[in-house]
């Protein structure tokens, strides 16, 4: 199974421990990676808000740069990343006079898109690709911890065509099979607050504490997500939350490092030392 | 306090304004609005909003282009898309604010210094010349321009990234630096 690889700058950033345990578990997964040679950002959340034609334009670039290295689907992990490319692959095939505009735009760099490569997330792969039972295969270290598991937005919404936009169960699945018992977790696609939080945190980091409060709430270990953003709000910013709305001690993973805990591969290679809160917590989940 | 009229009275639509909403990529469906609300208790930031999403979205079809634009709502819509999915109309509300802040931006109607629409400009600057962004850098501009007393009490966090290694030392820039610029210019015709 091969695919191209599209990391986005948060992976590259203050998300780089999602980008080691997923390079990590794809390997053991025999999932095999070709990183877009010269990627560029994909315009992300705030770049639609300021030129709609540029955002095209930028994500249709990777996806030229993607079709030109054999056109195979696009993995990306980040859950902007995810929106924005399927975003403009939708654009462009229901607004014509935004496509010829994209068309023009890239071919001025000598660029062409055909609007046919397919976007994928990491959840999708693994669970509609390799398999829950390949999966259960690899499991050293089966997790046994109450996990919530949460989703966030945009992977779920509006795009997805792997999971329910409300109630997704993906991750709950794959963490099964790793050994985890996930909770019931009724916030699994609320709004973490995205970059509100470091724009008004006075308005997003309530939004930010009542997933935690939930996940602590529902008896979770700790939680787990697949964004960067999510984790970037729920972990670094818990000191803070804690301080304003009370102590919370919840440790964040990203999905990925759970499952290389479970496969046996080492803290250190999973960037689980990456995580800023509850160290003790995640320290006594890793052993 | 300052005397207003609470009411928004017809004389003050602007016809035009409403036109363009229903042209924008996301707007077409916008006269299908029941006024049911389902967007606005959805919206986790609805609370906080001076006009809520379900508000707006009456107020842009009917073309109050002053309060729209003008509006706290708009930048605080954190695109998460929970609207759209419980729309029972299926209006593509986030693409509509998209379309609102694009045009706020272009005019300068936002919120004097409102950090949301100061980053979305900081963001797409920094992409016009790296290509990528590098996201310690981006938050330093970001309080430069708005409020920079408020960076030193993200100091503690920055401590934390840098002792966990998620700090860049170095912006992220792609190779082609000058294939970006070129896709970008052409879009404003340069």
């Amino acid at each position: 199974m091969k695919y191209l690889y599209y990391p986005g700058c948060s992976l590259k950033g203050t998300g780089r421990a999602y980008e080691e345990s997923w390079l990590e578990v794809s390997k053991a997964l025999g999932v095999e990676l070709e990183e877009i040679e010269d990627w560029n950002c994909c315009g992300s959340t705030p770049y639609m808000g300021v030129d709609e034609v540029k955002s095209l334009a930028l994500a249709g670039r990777n996806f030229a740069l993607a079709e030109r290295q054999g056109g195979m689907d696009i993995i990306a992990p980040c859950s902007a990343c995810y929106l924005s490319l399927n975003k403009t692959n939708h654009v462009l095939n229901d607004y014509p006079e935004l496509r010829a505009k994209v068309d023009s735009a890239l071919g001025s760099a000598g660029l062409k898109y055909s609007g046919r490569i397919k976007v994928r997330h990491p959840l999708d792969v693994i669970l509609n690709d390799v398999g829950v039972d390949k999966v259960k295969k690899l499991v050293k270290k089966p997790l046994g911890l109450k996990l919530a598991a949460y989703y966030g937005c945009q992977i779920t919404r509006p795009y997805s065509d792997f999971d329910d936009p409300v109630r997704p169960v993906s991750m709950d699945k794959l963490m099964e099979a790793a050994g985890a018992k996930p909770v019931p977790y009724s916030m699994k696609t609320k709004c973490c607050g995205g970059s509100i939080t470091g724009t008004v945190p006075e308005a997003a980091l309530e939004l930010a504490c009542s997933l935690l409060k939930e996940a602590v709430k529902r008896g979770a270990d700790a939680m787990v997500t697949p964004c960067p953003l999510c984790q970037f709000n729920l972990d670094g910013y818990q000191d803070r939350i804690s301080k304003k709305y009370g102590k919370t001690e919840m440790p964040v993973l990203y999905f990925t490092q759970a499952l290389g805990l479970a496969f046996g591969i080492s803290p250190e290679k999973l960037g689980i030392n990456r995580c800023l809160a509850s160290a003790e917590k995640i320290l006594e989940i890793s052993r | 306090m300052r005397i207003e009229e609470k009411v928004k009275r017809e004389s003050r639509r602007d016809p035009e304004f409403a036109r363009w909403v229903r042209s924008v990529a996301g707007g077409e469906d916008i006269r299908r609005c029941i006024q049911c609300g389902a967007c606005s208790s959805a919206c986790q930031l609805s609370s906080y909003m001076d006009y809520t999403p379900r508000r707006i979205i009456n107020l842009a079809r009917e073309g109050f282009k002053k309060e729209v634009l003008g509006s706290f709502t708009i930048w605080l819509c954190a695109s998460c898309y929970a609207c759209r999915a419980q729309c029972p109309k299926e209006i593509k509300i986030t693409d509509i604010m998209y379309a609102l802040k694009r045009r706020a931006i272009r005019e300068g109607t936002y919120p004097a210094r409102f950090p949301t629409a100061v980053m979305a400009k900081e963001f797409a600057n920094m992409i016009f010349s790296r290509g990528r962004v590098t996201e310690n850098y981006l938050v330093t501009m970001l309080f430069l321009k708005t409020n920079w007393f408020k960076f030193l009490g993200m100091s503690r966090l920055g401590l934390g990234l840098l002792r966990a290694g998620r700090m860049s030392f170095f912006p992220d820039s792609v190779k082609n630096r000058s294939e970006i610029k070129t896709i970008l210019n052409a879009v404003d015709g340069k």
